[in-house]
C-alpha cells in the first residue's frame, strides 16, 4: 500500500459516502447538487453543515434527556394501587434486591451511555471549532466509539415493550409504558443522528491546515 | 491499483490488488478502509437463507410465556408492539417494530435481491439504490439489544412468576448471530465494483 500523504480534499477529489468512489469535485453552482457517477448518492466533500447540525441534535437530545429520566418509564397497577417508576427508581430497586448486575446494565445503557455521548460529541465539536491539533487519532477513535455505543440506550425501551407484553390484565397486575419512554426513544434517535452528522474528517482538516 | 480516500480522515491510499481475507487499514487514523472477503457471494447467500428460516420461526411461534400457578399467558414477538400501539404510543411502537422486526427483514431481503443476481450473473433494476439503502439502515438494526432486554425482563419478573422461553426466542437468539455472519460476509467493495462496472 503506497501513501500519497495527501487528502482527497487537497487534490480536489471527493469520496462518495456510500460507495467510496473517488471523483473530481464537480464545478456546480453552490445550490446545485452533485451525484456519485457510480451509485448516485449525493456528493459532498464534507457532510453538509456538519457542526451546526450536530450541535442542534446534541442540544435537542439533552433537552429530551431530562424528561426521559424524570418522568415515569413504567406505570404499574396492582390490586388497586398504582406506582410509577422512573429509570433511577428501577435501578435502585434492582440494587436493593440483590441484582446489582442488572442495575448496572440498566444504569449504563440508559443513564451513562447517553451522558457519555453528549460529553464526547461536545468535546469533539469544541475541539474542531477551536481548531485543536492535539491527538487527532485519539479523537477519531473517540468518534468511532460514540458511533458504536449509542444504540445500546434502546435497552430500556425494549424492556418496557417486553414487560407490557408479558404482564397483562388478569395477572393481578398491569403495566403500561410511561411518558418517559417516548422521550427516551427521542434521545436515542437524536443522538444516533447527531453522531452520524458529525464529520470526523473535520478533525484532520484542521491538522492539515495548520501544518 | 486504485485509489481510495479514508472515510474518517480523507487521506488517499493507493490499493494494490488485495489477497483474500486481508484488510486495508488507514495509515493515519487506523480506520479499516475495506476488507477483502473469501467466497463472499456464496457465504452471504447461505447465511441469509438460514436467517430467513429463523426469522419466520421467530415471528410465528410463541415467544415468551409467563406462568403463575394455574394461570399463564403466552406472547409473540409482536405482542409488546401491539400493546404499545393500543396504549396510543404509536411512535414508540413504530420504532420498536422498525428496529427489531422490519429492518432485519429488509436487510435480508435486500441481500437476496443483490446477491442472487450476482451469483447467477444477471442484472436487476434498482440493485444500486437497494444496496445503498442496505448500507444506510445498518446502524438501525438492534436485535442484539432486544435480546439483552429479554434477559433483563426475565430477571425483573422472575420473582413474581416463572418465565418460559418459547421456540421463537431461541430462533431469535440464533438469528442475531446468523444475520451478523451474513453481514460480515458481504464484500462491499466487490459489490460496488460489480454493480457499478456493469452500468
Amino acid at each position: 500500500m503506497n501513501i500519497t500523504h495527501s487528502s482527497a480534499r487537497k487534490l480536489g477529489l471527493v469520496s462518495c459516502q456510500a460507495c467510496h468512489l473517488l471523483s473530481r469535485t464537480p464545478k456546480t453552482r453552490s445550490h446545485e447538487a452533485a451525484y456519485c457517477p457510480r451509485c448516485g448518492e449525493e456528493l459532498h466533500p464534507r457532510k453538509p453543515n456538519s457542526l451546526l447540525r450536530t450541535w442542534a441534535l446534541v442540544i435537542a437530545a439533552m433537552v429530551f434527556y431530562v424528561p426521559a429520566n424524570v418522568l415515569p418509564m413504567t406505570i404499574t397497577s396492582a390490586l388497586g394501587s398504582v406506582s410509577a417508576d422512573t429509570i433511577m427508581s428501577g435501578v435502585i430497586y434492582f440494587m436493593q434486591h440483590g441484582s446489582w448486575e442488572i442495575a448496572l446494565v440498566i444504569f449504563t445503557a440508559s443513564v451513562f451511555v447517553p451522558f457519555l455521548k453528549f460529553g464526547i460529541l461536545i468535546y469533539l465539536l469544541l475541539s474542531v471549532q477551536f481548531k485543536s491539533i492535539k491527538r487527532p487519532k485519539d479523537r477519531t477513535r473517540l468518534y468511532r466509539f460514540t458511533e458504536a455505543i449509542g444504540r445500546w440506550s434502546m435497552l430500556d425501551i425494549y424492556v418496557v415493550t417486553i414487560l407490557v407484553a408479558l404482564v397483562k390484565l388478569g395477572f393481578l397486575a398491569d403495566i403500561e409504558a410511561g411518558p418517559a419512554a417516548i422521550y427516551f426513544a427521542a434521545v436515542v434517535v437524536t443522538t444516533m443522528i447527531a453522531a452520524e452528522s458529525f464529520d470526523p474528517r473535520l478533525i484532520w482538516d484542521v491538522v492539515e491546515d495548520k501544518s | 491499483m486504485h485509489q481510495i480516500a479514508c472515510h474518517e480522515c480523507d487521506l488517499i491510499h493507493e490499493i494494490p490488488p488485495m489477497p483474500s481475507r486481508a484488510a486495508a487499514v488507514c495509515v493515519r487514523c487506523g480506520c479499516v478502509l475495506f476488507r477483502a472477503k473469501n467466497d463472499s457471494i456464496d457465504r452471504t447467500l447461505a447465511w441469509t437463507f438460514a436467517g430467513l428460516v429463523l426469522y419466520s420461526v421467530a415471528v410465528s411461534f410463541p415467544f415468551l410465556a409467563m406462568k403463575n400457578g394455574p394461570i399463564g399467558n403466552e406472547t409473540g414477538l409482536l405482542t409488546g408492539i401491539e400493546f404499545l400501539y393500543r396504549q396510543g404510543m404509536i411512535p414508540l411502537a413504530a420504532l420498536v417494530l422498525l428496529t427489531c422486526i422490519l429492518i432485519p427483514l429488509i436487510q435480508m431481503l435486500g441481500l437476496l435481491y443483490i446477491f442472487i443476481p450476482l451469483k447467477l450473473n444477471f442484472r436487476v433494476k434498482y440493485a444500486i439504490p437497494v444496496f445503498r439503502l442496505f448500507k444506510h439502515i445498518k446502524p438501525w438494526s438492534m436485535m442484539e439489544i432486544y435480546m439483552l432486554g429479554i434477559l433483563v425482563s426475565i430477571v425483573k419478573l422472575g420473582k413474581m412468576a416463572t418465565i418460559v422461553p418459547g421456540l421463537a426466542v431461541i430462533a431469535f437468539g440464533i438469528l442475531i448471530f446468523v444475520l451478523n455472519f451474513a453481514l460480515s460476509a458481504v464484500d462491499e467493495h466487490m459489490v460496488w465494483e460489480k454493480l457499478g462496472g456493469e452500468s
